[in-house]
């Protein structure tokens, strides 16, 4: 294993030098291409990632010398293609290593350097390489990871700490991962025909998966964890670039859009600021802007799936002027497709609230209380909080503080805790609050 | 790549295979012979006729039984030659048994010649 090559990650290294710019440049935008190109044509992981991370580092070394070549990524490209000739060569056991030589020999890149000749050509590669990862046969953590280190191109370490476990930790678990991937045959492919939808639909939930655990960071770990939520963007606008035609990855990137552009605001002096209470003046307009052209955008097509609708529902919200102006009964509209294509407890919680917030308060409780009977959201304390909120909002004081206490009760989160606490304390003077649940990505929590 | 298909069933609850259902355990069989990936495959007696045996200090213990025992046993398998594990996967979801009973799908480990 080569980690200690991965953890010197070209723009953790720190000079700013041209070449180290440049460097950390084309990691960033070529790496993925390159080590995808190679896994297509050696069929291993990771030889594919150590031999690239060795361009990288050679590039550190020899550029600031030698100067920039006029190619910086097929300088990177060849040299790991080179070295990977080399590996293959020497290595004692090989599967097919007379035919990988071949493909690695006959990769004539000069002519369009970063890409290495296939059938299909470089943006394939990526995302074979994304299908690859997030494959069903490997567990979902070991897809999370791999995902950010494959594709994405986090150190071990970083990852390790985003996730908040120990870097071997990480380590043996992206180890076990590519072993599986090499010995269990797992294919370097993008699947077709009807394979493909759930396929592409376990690709987006990993990439969400990965946006949810930046959204709901808590305030010590938030510097590292608010990167995950930059990873994941940048993950789905290549999903999206790559699958122009698949409307869900669409809704899904204008999802984590839209609930990232309220990401300032979300947390004021140490406390959880409500959806309703948050400063809509610092929401990020551009990013408002472009989640609700793709969703409009997507929507035409006329496949409509969750992320698709929660991304509508996302949109409703950011592009109301004031909280009063918010369309409640067109997202009611929308929970209901939702809930018919995705009944889960979560968004029937999230339809009850959005009934409630119509102006049907006590029906919205109802369907809470339905909900409550069958236990699954029992220790969820956005339920109880919810239901909280409108126990209140009708004057049952009593049950409402019982419902907080329980919600206190299940809740392990700081910054929400101390927000349950207050609602809790004896000088509650907080007007009637939205009780949209807003812990992870607002009604999303349930993937 | 070849992949054993280790097929899981619960034997209470299966009972006696219907014929309908040996029909459909010819016609996958046929058609992976088709397809040209069939490497061996067989299906096993039920547990109640299963003997464990294990070796200690020498001396050779049996006992009446799986070794272990689970709501499903082993009933059989099949051995395919396929390019990669999603094609194997196909063939371990077309068994009839799969919808009852799960499918475990192993590489079969290649030792290099000379």
């Amino acid at each position: 294993m080569r980690e200690e090559a991965s953890q010197s990650r070209p723009d953790a290294v720190g000079p700013t030098s041209v070449p180290a710019r440049v460097v950390e440049r084309v990691y960033r935008e070529e790496r993925a291409t390159i080590v995808a190109g190679l896994i297509r044509l050696c069929g291993d992981f990771s030889l594919a990632e150590d031999v690239v991370q060795d361009a990288f580092s050679k590039a550190l070394e020899r550029w600031p010398e030698d100067g920039v070549p006029p190619n910086p990524a097929g300088w990177v490209a060849t040299s790991a293609r080179r070295r990977a000739i080399d590996l293959v060569r020497r290595a004692e056991r090989f599967r097919e290593k007379a035919a990988v030589l071949r493909r690695l020999e006959e990769a004539e890149i000069e002519a369009n350097p970063v890409v290495l000749p296939g059938e299909d050509g470089p943006h394939d590669d990526r995302l074979r390489l994304l299908f690859t990862c997030c494959h069903p046969a490997l567990s979902l953590e070991a897809q999370v990871a791999l995902t950010l280190r494959v594709v994405g191109g986090l150190s071990t370490r970083e990852i390790a700490r985003a996730f908040l476990i120990a870097d071997t930790t990480m380590g043996q678990r992206l180890v076990r991962a590519k072993a599986k991937i090499r010995d269990a045959g797992i294919p370097f492919r993008v699947p077709v025909g009807p394979a493909l939808e759930p396929r592409l639909s376990a690709v987006l939930s990993v990439l969400y998966l990965v946006f949810n655990e930046g959204y709901a960071a808590t305030e010590s770990e938030e510097l590292v964890r608010r990167e995950l939520c930059d990873e994941a963007v940048r993950l789905a606008r290549l999903v999206v670039e790559l699958m122009p035609r698949e409307p869900e990855a669409r809704g899904l990137l204008a999802l984590m859009l839209l609930h990232h552009a309220r990401r300032d605001t979300r947390v004021a002096d140490g406390e959880v600021v409500l959806l309703e209470d948050q400063d809509r003046a610092r929401w990020d307009r551009v990013a408002v802007d472009e989640g609700a052209a793709l969703v409009e955008d997507a929507l035409r097509e006329g496949r409509v799936g969750p992320y698709q609708i929660q991304a509508a529902i996302a949109a409703l919200h950011a592009q109301a002027p004031t909280p009063q102006a918010t369309d409640w009964p067109q997202i009611v509209a929308l929970y209901t497709v939702l809930e018919r294509i995705h009944p889960t407890p979560v968004v029937r919680l999230n339809l009850a609230v959005a009934i409630a917030m119509a102006g049907n308060v006590a029906g919205g409780l109802a369907m809470m209380d339905a909900l409550g009977e069958d236990g699954a959201l029992d220790r969820y304390h956005l339920f109880h909080s919810a239901r909280a909120d409108l126990l209140r909002r009708l004057g049952r004081a009593e049950a409402s503080r019982t419902a907080y206490e329980r919600a206190l009760a299940v809740c392990s989160h700081p910054l929400e805790r101390r927000f349950l606490e207050r609602r809790l304390g004896p000088n509650d003077t907080t007007g009637p609050g939205s009780s949209e649940p807003e812990g992870s990505a607002g009604s999303a929590a349930e993937s | 790549m070849q992949y054993m298909l280790l097929i899981y069933d619960n034997e209470a609850a299966a009972g006696e295979t219907s014929d309908a259902e040996m029909a459909k355990w010819f016609e996958v069989t046929q058609a992976m012979q088709e397809a040209g990936v069939l490497r061996g495959g067989e299906a096993l007696h039920p547990t109640t006729t299963a003997t464990t045996v294990r070796v200690q200090n020498g001396e050779t213990l049996t006992t009446d039984g799986p070794f272990a025992e689970t709501r499903e046993q082993l009933g059989g398998y099949y051995i395919v030659d396929v390019p990669d594990l999603d094609q194997a996967i196909d063939w371990a979801a077309r068994l009839p048994s799969a919808g009852r009973g799960p499918v475990e799908v192993r590489p079969v480990m290649v030792f290099d010649q000379g």
